[in-house]
């Protein structure tokens, strides 16, 4: 206990576990498949008797529509490996790039952002159409859902009475320092602080708060330490706390409507699977899918089951 | 080893120290969560260590709650304690002085148990008082493992006090979290690096702060014994 070495070798370790925990803890019930060699055999080799990997985010409601996907192929017959629950972008894309994975449900703006940083376009149409564009070869984008998930600067309704407020463009005539609690890298973003000024001529402060718009986040923006709250637009909580989203007259935010991107080994049939399940994945469908899970900790695989035998898709 | 070369280079740059975000006041306000922490705890632990060490009654609760709170999740108390008290410092200063209280209260009463029942029993025989036998003889001979119980507190809460930045309170751990979630890694690990560079300077002071805490007559008696 005395030896000095061994308390900075203890504090040393106390800091690298802290940056580990930060980057692994994926979820030990999620990716079944996680050691999946044998996916990377079986995707891009086409072929309606191979396995079809799909992917999820190491985000619930992601995982939530790589199942419905997942179980409604299982229905048509196909058979499917799941590999959910993988980090960031910069991690699972090179996996679907290689092949390893055949299915992964995506997010039309940013993953557009992630192949273009230059891209203009703003309208869920023109980010589709560009995304055929840049998507890397084999790889396409099916049909996006109705449904979106994507920043949004919400206030509390008596906030938004006092200061008559439903767009971003009211902003300006709020005369009180503007604070918004956002994980730390939304003062990076391009629709964070210096594109907000940019859009509005609005100056606000960002305040981090590190659980990406979870409860932290909407407990300050309820408790009145912070004006505005960057919050996922699919969050159950923007309804429960009767929240209001502010509109974005000048597309600041890029629409991420639910755009789930196919291998070559994802036949036309398969394809369609997927998408008659986009089809009925409407905003409120998946607030409703992220309610389930968020206010009932319902596992994905059961919040998935009851949503298809509800769409009569199962 | 390039990854590690940038992150040096991250630290060094002066543009990064200057500021309300520069590494100067992040460090600062770092430097202050810690000693904030292990002194609210220490305000609460001391006292109960001494009680428990000069009396030798409810160690075995002592033992018992210490270890439970260490086996507490830091994270996990911080979210719970700012989901209640709301963002800012309060949640984590809770978390950090969870943290903190067992090594603390542990040496509190270690430190008495440590003492030469003899010595005890012999000041009792000159006619000392509970409280003479506390103030003159348990405490100073107590000190120095006291210390030692400060010292690992101090480096506990130093290494986890980039935890109060999860909750918009600043510290290091702002770079941290912002290099992991925009994949700064240079800025990410630049951060440890500063975080293990408080952690070795605390250790130093404490060090030289456990070797002043030896009463004078301890050491005299040592030499005596070992020449």
């Amino acid at each position: 206990m005395k030896n000095p070495t061994r308390r900075s070798a203890l504090a040393l370790a106390a800091v690298a576990a802290l940056a580990l925990t930060g980057c692994g803890s994926s979820d030990p019930l999620g990716g079944q498949d996680t050691a999946s060699g044998s996916s990377s055999a079986t995707g891009g080799t086409g072929g309606s008797g191979d396995a079809l990997v799909i992917g999820s985010q190491q985000y619930y409601s992601n995982e939530i529509i790589a199942e419905l996907y997942a179980q409604a192929l299982e229905a048509e017959g196909y058979t499917v490996e799941r590999d959910y629950q993988i980090g960031q972008r910069e991690v699972y894309l090179p996996e679907v790039e290689s092949g390893a994975i055949d299915v992964m449900p995506e997010y039309g703006g940013n993953l557009l952002q992630y192949y273009d940083a230059e891209a203009t376009a703003t309208s869920p149409e023109d980010i589709q159409a560009a995304l055929t564009e840049v998507l890397p070869q084999g790889l396409r984008p099916l049909e996006p859902a109705e449904a979106t998930d994507q920043d949004s600067y919400n206030v509390t309704r008596a906030f938004a009475e006092k200061h008559s407020l439903t767009s971003l463009a009211d902003l300006k005539n709020v005369d009180e320092p503007l604070k918004v609690a956002a994980n730390s890298e939304f003062e990076t973003r391009p629709y964070g602080p210096a594109g907000l000024k940019e859009a509005y001529g609005v100056d606000v402060t960002v305040v981090p708060v590190e659980d990406s718009g979870g409860p932290l986040t909407v407990k300050a923006l309820v408790d009145g330490d912070v004006q505005l709250a960057d919050i996922y637009s699919a969050d159950p909580s923007i309804a429960a706390e009767d929240l209001v989203t502010l509109e974005d007259p000048e597309n600041l935010i890029l629409p991420q409507n639910v755009t789930p991107i196919a291998s070559e080994a994802v036949d036309e049939e398969a394809a369609a699977i997927i998408e008659k399940v986009n089809a009925k994945l409407t905003p409120e469908a998946l607030i409703g899918l992220n309610r389930e899970s968020v206010e009932k900790e319902a596992s994905s695989e059961d919040i998935a089951q009851a949503w298809l035998a509800g769409q009569g898709l199962s | 080893m390039n990854q590690l070369w940038e992150a040096v280079l991250w630290c060094l740059d002066p543009a990064h120290w200057t500021g309300p975000s520069g590494i100067a006041a992040r460090s600062l306000e770092h430097l202050g969560y810690t000693l904030l922490a292990v002194v609210i705890a220490a305000a609460i632990a001391v006292p109960i260590g001494w009680w428990v060490g000069h009396t030798g009654r409810g160690r075995g609760a002592a033992v018992a709650l210490s270890g439970a709170a260490r086996a507490l999740p830091t994270l996990g108390v911080l979210t719970l304690t700012a989901l209640l008290l709301g963002i800012g410092l309060a949640g984590p200063m809770t978390a950090f002085v969870i943290l903190a209280v067992p090594s603390i209260l542990a040496a509190a009463y270690a430190g008495f148990e440590a003492v030469d029942r003899r010595v005890i029993d012999a000041a009792r025989a000159q006619g000392y008082t509970g409280a003479q036998v506390l103030w003159q003889i348990e405490v100073p001979l107590g000190l120095p493992v006291l210390v030692g119980g400060l010292r690992s507190a101090a480096l506990q809460v130093v290494a986890t006090a980039t935890l109060a930045a999860y909750v918009g309170a600043g510290g290091l751990g702002r770079y941290l979290f912002l290099g992991l979630k925009t994949q700064d890694y240079a800025m990410m690990l630049g951060s440890s690096l500063l975080v293990v560079v408080l952690a070795l300077v605390l250790d130093g002071v404490f060090a030289l702060a456990g070797r002043a805490a030896v009463p004078r007559g301890v050491t005299v008696a040592r030499r005596g014994v070992n020449a």
